[in-house]
């Protein structure tokens, strides 16, 4: 059985940064897991965990008022839940809901906050971690407002 | 090869119509003298509506079938809604085939990325087919499939049959679903970096709308695939299909004669310019 040091320092987010700042990391993480169905959070609560996919998938929703919730995202193996965590005033943007048996990594976000605000190399080292994923949801986000697949006029 | 005269079109018959989307048929047309002679996978046929007017169709069917035609319309503009309402026996108009096809050949013993976005499946199925049909020339096959929800699914239970297959992976994503929904959610080029595969020796072939394929380009070029290695099937405001009147130039390219396939290193800098 992999320690929880072990699984943090091999999962994505994590890969390349140093043993020192990865340990450091560890003290911050715990092992979860959520059913079918069961939900990570709920939008608007207080994001208090970054969540490391291990395995399973978990779909990010927005309730729409007099309809079922709408899925703009799904997460898998290796992907990175919730990134409302470090940025004040840390709250949830959207619904996570574990799709399947998910397990994963919970980092509690006070104390990652903590660390990365004494440590300004490894807030730095998370970051740069962090804003790749932000900036690729930026550019779904974009492709999915534009609608691309609606019918486009007929070229006459 | 066109007996017909180029500027020609030549009346055939519908023979078989099909609903596969709320707003998008196949048909099956008779192939006639012009399309006796086979097509390449990617190229097209102008088809025209009686009366009404003239527009590119992609094939949509298996190219080594050549008793009949297969074109897949969506009806959106006055041409293409009265082509998909178009009964079997009605006579449509026929020109082609014409344009460029995907490098089906010069692909030969590479891995294939297959991506495609909305009704973009439907010019790639008769690459799929031949790939299918020639699976020994290939190696690893994956196809990307990208749409709006799950109802906009196109070609479904065919893309379930050849997931099913050992040989070739279909990874399908919509943009936004239900919680019913148990695929994937999120956009197409966002799957190209969970893919492992070898960039060096990968030949991409897209088709969808422009921003889905620019955005695809994009990802592929992160991923390490050669501009040379990237295909896409691009679509103008193609009239003649000849490459005489221009109205689909499109840098130094005419996307009817030069294209519709054209590789990215012939694209690079004209897919973000502005078009009015």
């Amino acid at each position: 059985m992999k320690s929880i040091a072990q699984l943090v320092c091999e999962h994505p987010f994590f890969q390349g940064l140093n043993s020192e700042f990865c340990d450091l990391m560890c003290g911050c993480a715990r092992n979860v897991r959520f059913n079918p169905g069961e939900y990570l959070f709920h939008q608007g609560e207080d994001a208090d965990h970054l969540y490391l996919i291990r395995h399973g998938q978990v779909a990010l929703e927005l309730a729409v008022p007099g309809k079922s919730p709408v899925s703009f995202q799904t997460l898998h193996d290796g992907d990175v839940v919730g990134v409302s965590w470090v940025l004040p005033p840390y709250h949830w943007s959207s619904d996570a809901r574990a799709m399947s048996l998910t397990r994963a990594i919970a980092m509690d976000a006070h104390c990652l906050r903590k660390k990365c605000d004494e440590d300004p190399a490894l807030g730095y080292a998370v970051l740069k971690r962090l804003l790749p994923i932000l900036t690729s949801r930026l550019n779904a986000t974009q492709m999915q407002i534009l609608d691309v697949y609606g019918a486009p006029e007929e070229r006459q | 090869m066109r007996s017909q005269h180029v500027w020609l079109p030549e009346p055939v018959r519908v023979l078989s119509r099909k609903q596969e989307l709320e707003t998008t048929w196949t048909l099956e047309l008779e192939p006639g003298q012009s399309g006796k002679g086979g097509f390449l996978p990617g190229q097209f046929n102008m088809l025209y509506v009686f009366g009404v007017g003239e527009i590119p169709i992609s094939f949509s069917g298996d190219p080594s079938q050549t008793e009949r035609l297969v074109h897949t319309v969506r009806a959106v503009g006055p041409a293409s809604s009265q082509l998909a309402a178009s009964r079997p026996m009605a006579t449509v108009g026929l020109r082609g085939p014409f344009g460029t096809g995907w490098p089906m050949a010069a692909a030969e013993g590479s891995d294939l990325l297959i991506i495609a976005g909305g009704l973009g499946l439907a010019p790639l199925r008769p690459a799929i087919y031949h790939v299918l049909n020639n699976r020994e020339r290939y190696g690893r096959v994956v196809l990307l499939y990208g749409t709006r929800s799950p109802d906009d699914i196109l070609f479904r239970e065919q893309l379930e049959a050849w997931n099913r297959l050992s040989d070739f992976d279909v990874h399908i994503t919509v943009d936004h679903a239900g919680s019913d929904w148990t695929g994937k959610v999120g956009v197409v080029p966002a799957l190209v970096p969970t893919l492992a595969f070898d960039p060096e020796d990968t030949v991409a072939m897209v088709c969808g709308p422009e921003i889905m394929m620019r955005f695809t380009a994009s990802a592929l070029r992160d991923a390490g695939v050669d501009d040379e290695s990237i295909y896409l099937s691009m679509e103008r405001n193609m009239k003649c299909a000849l490459g005489h009147c221009g109205h689909c130039q499109f840098g130094s390219n005419f996307v009817c004669k030069d294209g519709p396939v054209l590789s990215f290193d012939r694209l690079r800098g004209l897919l973000s310019l502005k078009e009015f």
